[in-house]
């Protein structure tokens, strides 16, 4: 019989040299690797951040520079891609995830794919089109860009992952497509503008009082605002936030401090993660 | 074989299934019909493992399964009425993805070297239907750029390629020409005469004469027929399944009426 043949020929692109992996974990996330890898959207999003670093390193007057405008591009475009492809994508792997479901896999294994397949190569493509810029640019002579190159790198794709998770936990817990990018879009604005706008009230309001730790909490309380900070800090423009920046700088740049950043971003992955997936293991498909 | 008591599920207020009793036949074809919303697709699903029940029990082989279960599905397959794989991924990466979940991952490594040894994999894999479908040229190409009706294909090679014991097909020939859906009628019943099981939805009354050993017939989540489809036909005095079908849910409507008599009275 001929036809087992089929499966022969032409599928170089699904074989790694790497031996086939046991887990369903990693044979779901194999395949859901190379079909996200090979997304219009996804060149589309690498283009757009190697587009956007070579511009300001071009334009943008220097290294330090450019980096601190690609921290707010990174910090405003990193969770509304997440949050807005995450939703969509996997409200549109629905039937197939249902088909994926009807097979002896667990929903478990099966979430943990969805989310690394789609979080992955995102984070790849922004760590991409981030770091080819600075490989042909050079990080010009400032000795301190390439940890603040490295922490951007790590708090983009800590962000990715982040965002990747919360818009996992929205879409599988509304059916309604249209809902659940609705709500994605309002948490985006919820967390990226209002959630400053509340805060520099509450600061103005309480400006006589020494009010630093809990504005320091509630910086912790927003994964973007715990980003912001983590790389502002890094700049001898940290000091332009004035006492309070002072106070953060102090605060994040001792080791302490960046022990407490690292895991309250860790938790920021860690929930959402964890409630999207009890969400999908509890759900009717 | 396939052994349902007393099923039930809830969406909020409404009682999809109301308690469900059903002891599917080994070597049968059941077709499972009912108006819309009588709760086909949630029975289904909930054999499936994709819906969770809120009560009652299913036993496969005579083994309950429980939520959580994984492995009892490897005895399923499952076409559903709407085919949506990767749109990236060729067919052949679809199949060798399903193929690879299933534990045939070795099968594979046969097929490699399928020139040494031919025929080999088909003792465990069925894939008939990729001939009799003359898929071959398609196989290639991303699962975006095929028709809804070859992709269906793609969807009803899945179902048959592991052998399973049990296979549920949701609408399978909805979408298929006269030929492919002909090709998949006849595969059912030489896949039947092999011993296999079949649970069958169609609102196609002429596929269901053809192929529907027995009938469960649902109304709002309970079971209100069940039974070989020549008992239908004596007790409902018609000679066609289609008539038949009808007048069950002619029937329906008249219970309902005494129903809201009975509570008005």
């Amino acid at each position: 019989m001929t036809p087992t043949l089929a499966l022969d020929t032409g599928t170089g692109s699904v074989r790694s040299p790497l031996p086939a992996p046991r887990s369903p974990l990693l044979k779901v996330l194999r395949y859901e690797l190379s079909n996200v890898a090979r997304s219009r959207w996804l060149l589309g999003y690498a283009a757009f951040f190697l587009l956007a670093t070579d511009a300001l390193l071009r334009f943008g007057g220097g290294g330090p520079k450019a980096l601190l405008s690609l921290v707010n591009v990174v910090l405003f475009v990193i969770p509304l891609v997440g949050l807005v492809f995450g939703t969509t994508y996997l409200h549109a792997a629905r039937e197939f995830t249902e088909v994926l479901l009807a097979q002896p896999v667990s929903r478990g294994q099966l979430f943990a794919a969805l989310w690394l397949g789609l979080a992955l190569p995102l984070a790849g493509a922004f760590a991409l089109g981030v770091a080819l810029p600075f490989a042909w640019h050079g990080l010009g002579d400032d000795p301190a860009a390439l940890a603040t190159l490295l922490t951007l790198g790590g708090v983009g794709v800590a962000l990715t992952a982040v965002f990747v998770a919360l818009a996992f936990l929205i879409a599988v817990r509304s059916d309604d497509r249209v809902k659940g990018l609705g709500v994605a879009v309002g948490l985006w604005l919820a967390l990226g503008l209002l959630y400053d706008g509340l805060v520099l009230l509450l600061v103005a309001m309480f400006a006589d009082y020494p009010i630093e730790r809990p504005v320091l909490a509630l910086m912790l309380a927003n994964p973007i605002d715990l980003g912001r900070v983590l790389l502002l800090t890094r700049f001898d423009s940290g000091a332009l936030l004035g006492y309070t920046g002072a106070v953060f700088a102090r605060f994040f740049q001792g080791a302490g401090g960046t022990a407490v950043a690292a895991t309250a971003l860790a938790l920021w992955i860690a929930v959402p993660v964890a409630l999207g997936r009890r969400a999908f293991l509890r759900k009717d498909f | 074989m396939l052994e349902i008591t007393g099923l039930t599920k809830r969406f909020g207020a409404h009682a999809v299934l109301g308690g469900v009793d059903l002891a599917l036949r080994p070597g049968r074809v059941t077709a499972i019909v009912g108006p819309n919303g009588a709760g086909k697709t949630t029975l289904i699903k909930s054999v499936l493992g994709l819906t969770r029940p809120d009560g009652g029990e299913i036993r496969l082989d005579g083994v309950a399964v429980r939520a959580g279960d994984d492995a009892y599905r490897a005895r399923i397959g499952y076409m559903p009425q709407v085919a949506r794989f990767p749109e990236n991924l060729s067919a052949r990466e679809l199949i060798a993805m399903i193929a690879d979940l299933r534990g045939m991952g070795a099968v594979r490594g046969l097929a490699d070297g399928a020139a040494d040894a031919p025929g080999a994999p088909d003792d465990l894999l069925d894939v008939e239907l990729l001939d009799r479908f003359a898929l071959q040229p398609h196989l290639g190409k991303p699962l975006r750029a095929l028709s809804g009706g070859t992709r269906q294909k793609v969807n009803a090679v899945l179902a048959f390629l592991f052998r399973p014991a049990l296979l549920i097909l949701d609408e399978p020939t909805a979408g298929l020409d006269p030929v492919s859906s002909g090709i998949l009628k006849d595969k059912v019943l030489a896949e039947r005469a092999a011993g296999r099981t079949f649970i069958l939805t169609s609102h196609i009354m002429s596929e269901l004469e053809e192929l529907a050993d027995d009938v469960v017939f649902l109304v709002e989540g309970r079971v209100r027929f069940a039974g070989p489809a020549e008992e239908l036909l004596r007790r409902t005095r018609q000679t066609r399944l289609e008539r038949a079908i009808a007048r069950l849910m002619l029937d329906r409507v008249d219970a309902r009426d005494d129903d809201a008599n009975g509570a008005a009275a």
